[in-house]
């Protein structure tokens, strides 16, 4: 335990499925339990996360991901990722894992800041108002390194 | 494991100071594990957490996460991280006797 303390992380969230959001989120919280300062960036399809109208209906991506071990050209088949889903919501639900909408405000009132990225914002013709209460602001990727500054980034 | 003086009795803590018998704790005990994590005075609020976590470890032999505390002891997630700062799951299963939580969330 001689190494110093992390104090700060950055954690970028750029995937939209539902096994794409939630190991940032987990991570961000974790840092936050542990007193860690943390701010969370939403680009590209990870906006999904925070967009009040998708963030609840994210989906587990069944095709090309091998880890399924499932033939890809099954994780076409209708429903099968909603069933997916469904079986991995339920196991987060055992381990009080919270959905998406409730994690995401736990994870601003643990004190956790998030920011959407303006380029993509732009790139998809959203606005603030798309956005849950919980975004603090649409920023520039400028922006998000002055805000990391002295911490750890973390991409997933 | 060690023999820690707390509230004048002999208790078992374990390396990061976590009571090893939850059956050891009192309020007394509470008020010293406080001290030690650096929360000067425990109001009303601090207790009515505390209660809540050692009652559902009584009833669910789990200790609760921040979750579990936010939707069913009436204490928001603002005010855990205010009244136990850096960390309020670990703080307050600390001062209210029970062992470090283990789980992610």
């Amino acid at each position: 335990m001689s190494e110093e303390k992390i104090k700060k992380v950055s954690i970028i969230i750029s995937h939209g499925s539902l096994d794409g959001v939630y190991p940032g989120l987990i991570m961000a919280n974790g840092a936050r339990m542990e007193g860690i300062e943390a701010n969370l960036f939403f680009t590209f399809f990870g906006l999904e996360a925070i967009l009040k109208k998708r963030m609840d209906s994210l989906k587990v991506a069944t095709v090309g991901n091998p880890a399924m071990h499932i033939p890809s050209i099954l994780g076409i088949v209708p429903g099968l990722s909603s069933f997916a889903t469904h079986k991995m919501k339920k196991e987060m639900e055992k381990l009080d894992i919270p959905p998406v909408a409730e994690f995401i405000e736990m994870i601003h009132d643990s004190g956790a800041k998030l920011y959407a990225c303006k380029a993509t914002v732009e790139m998809f013709h959203l606005t603030k108002s798309d956005f849950c209460e919980q975004v603090e602001e649409i920023i520039p990727v400028g922006k998000f390194y002055e805000i990391s500054a002295g911490g750890q980034i973390i991409f997933t | 494991m060690a023999i820690k003086i707390l509230a004048g009795k002999n208790i078992e803590v374990n390396d990061e100071g976590f009571l090893l018998n939850p059956n050891d704790w009192d309020e007394n005990v509470a008020i010293e594990l406080a001290k030690d994590e650096g929360i000067s005075e425990l109001t009303e609020k601090h207790w009515q957490v505390i209660r809540f976590m050692r009652q559902d470890f009584k009833e669910k032999g789990v200790i609760p996460t921040i979750r579990r505390i936010k939707n069913a002891s009436g204490v928001s997630v603002q005010d855990l991280y205010a009244l136990f700062p850096e960390g309020p799951a670990k703080k307050a299963a600390k001062i209210a006797g029970l062992s470090k939580p283990q789980g992610c969330i």
